[in-house]
């Protein structure tokens, strides 16, 4: 079942996201997508995220179907041309691969094969475009296909780029071009998400606000220096920086503590609560935490 | 304008090895502009040339050194320097080194790497501007060329890697494309232009080895 009744539905929607591996030891991707699997609709796989090299995302998502997910294949222009990337979609169907998340992807250089040729041969708009033509039956050139998906589409959005007027012109566009729901990137100010969501009133696909649980002080002070479009307010560092000291502390004295993990979750669940009543659902990013994805949702009361 | 850079003088000793009598061909338009192949680094080129033990027979600036029936009647008029030369250096683009290469049984060596189609920002300054994708859509994006000005050649909006001050992800210092794009649109309350969704382009316009052949053109 793809993840479109689940958006037709009612219900608030969660996805979740797991990483392929640098190399073929899957054990932890299949464990982490086993646990989350009954707790969220569905679980993107990431496509060479930052552009370092690692195993694919369409075989991820195949054998996390196994485990019983519901995979979203996400899908980057970088590396493939438009051949390569019609042929993976067919190829990701007949896979039992049912939901495609349609990004840009971050360049090379960002990456660790810096030297590598970027491709782009298509957009993440003419992406969607190429994509719902092979669910309407033909490729992009208009030839006849012998057998058809039927994906259920996706895009994203980064509210905090700047300028948001710009983002929402290219969303529109993703929308217009098929896509049938809307990842964001993480979210941390759930008033400016507010006023996005408000700049977006007029779209028609289901939005779901990303949620990247904070693991430390520093990696707040890092994504907001170096992850675009990312900003966490100094309020949630200073909790995660308190929480931190209280671990040191407790350290100092030979005790265990999980201050930093309990506040992450706590500060992932007040976002949540307080994104609920503006969109359709979240996405939560774990980035190697999937095993505290069940407290977030609990402590969410989802 | 073509816009080139000199090779390291190692580079062009090692293309020049065994050939100790040769001929400077300059070009008195793109190589002339960016100071690799003007009057001036063909004089310093064989001065160089002179101190590495070599003698330089004779020069000439072609009059642009790509053009094929120009640059063979330059150099037949330099027919006995040419001919006593064991090669010639061109001092232009790669495409004034193709030219020569055509307009000489001479072999021919190249003191230039060739970087891209720009324009002059200031002196000594060039910005690659076009792309020659040969399918134009500067109509849709207030003339600055997303093909060229994006770092992954987006034709339908920016990606979100922008950083907060507007620039690309790869480069700090490069400014978002698309960023320059809205900003221009913007100003010129024309940002209704960047909701039509762009097709992809047709990469045929784009291949191997381009040729145009204007009608009344004459003969290449």
């Amino acid at each position: 079942m793809s993840l479109r009744p689940v958006l037709e539905s009612d219900k608030f929607v969660v996805t979740a996201e797991v990483g392929p591996p640098k190399g073929t030891r899957m054990e932890h991707v299949l464990e982490e997508a086993k646990l989350l699997a009954p707790l969220v609709d569905g679980i993107n796989v990431t496509d060479i995220q930052a552009a370092a090299m690692r195993l694919g995302s369409m075989a991820a998502c195949h054998l996390i179907k196994d485990v019983g997910a519901e995979p979203v294949l996400q899908m980057v222009c970088r590396d493939r041309n438009r051949l390569a990337l019609q042929s993976d979609l067919l190829s990701a169907w007949v896979l039992g691969i049912e939901n495609v998340l349609c990004l840009t992807g971050d360049h090379p250089e960002l990456g660790d094969h810096k030297g590598a040729k970027s491709v782009y041969d298509l957009d993440s708009v003419q992406l969607l475009h190429v994509a719902r033509g092979l669910n309407e039956g033909r490729d992009m050139m208009g030839n006849e296909l012998d057998g058809k998906p039927d994906f259920c589409l996706g895009a994203v959005v980064t509210p905090g780029a700047n300028p948001q007027e710009m983002q929402i012109l290219k969303l529109e566009k993703k929308v217009e071009a098929g896509a049938e729901f809307v990842q964001t990137q993480a979210v941390y100010d759930v008033g400016a998400f507010r006023d996005f969501m408000e700049r977006l009133g007029h779209l028609q696909a289901p939005v779901l606000a990303g949620i990247v649980l904070l693991k430390s002080a520093g990696m707040a002070r890092y994504m907001n220096a170096n992850v675009a479009g990312v900003s966490v307010p100094d309020p949630l560092i200073k909790e995660m920086a308190e929480a931190g000291q209280k671990d040191k502390a407790a350290k100092a004295e030979g005790k265990t503590a999980d201050h930093k993990v309990r506040t992450s979750i706590e500060i992932a669940a007040r976002l949540i609560r307080g994104l609920k009543p503006l969109c359709r659902g979240v996405h939560i990013m774990p980035l190697g935490w999937g095993q505290h994805v069940p407290a977030v949702l609990e402590a969410a009361g989802l | 304008m073509v816009i080139s850079e000199p090779k390291p003088l190692e580079e062009i000793l090692e293309s020049l090895e065994g050939q100790d009598k040769v001929f400077l061909v300059g070009c008195t338009e793109c190589a002339t502009v960016c100071q690799v192949g003007g009057e001036e680094q063909v004089k310093e080129m064989a001065e160089t040339l002179e101190r590495h033990g070599k003698t330089v027979m004779g020069s000439v600036l072609g009059d642009p050194g790509c053009h094929l029936l120009g640059l063979k009647r330059q150099f037949r008029e330099h027919g006995e320097e040419i001919g006593a030369a064991d090669g010639l250096l061109i001092m232009s683009c790669g495409n004034g080194a193709q030219t020569a290469a055509d307009a000489t049984d001479k072999p021919v060596h190249v003191a230039t790497n060739t970087l891209f189609v720009g324009r002059v920002a200031r002196f000594g300054h060039y910005r690659e501007m076009c792309s020659l994708c040969g399918e134009c859509t500067l109509e849709q994006t207030g003339y600055i060329c997303p093909v060229t000005r994006c770092s992954k050649g987006l034709l339908n909006g920016p990606c979100g890697g922008a950083t907060a001050e507007g620039k690309c992800e790869v480069d700090p210092e490069m400014d978002c494309g698309w960023l320059l794009i809205y900003n221009k649109l913007k100003e010129q309350n024309r940002l209704d232009l960047l909701k039509a969704y762009v097709a992809p382009k047709d990469v045929r316009m784009h291949p191997a080895e381009r040729t145009l052949s204007r009608e009344g053109g004459g003969e290449a």
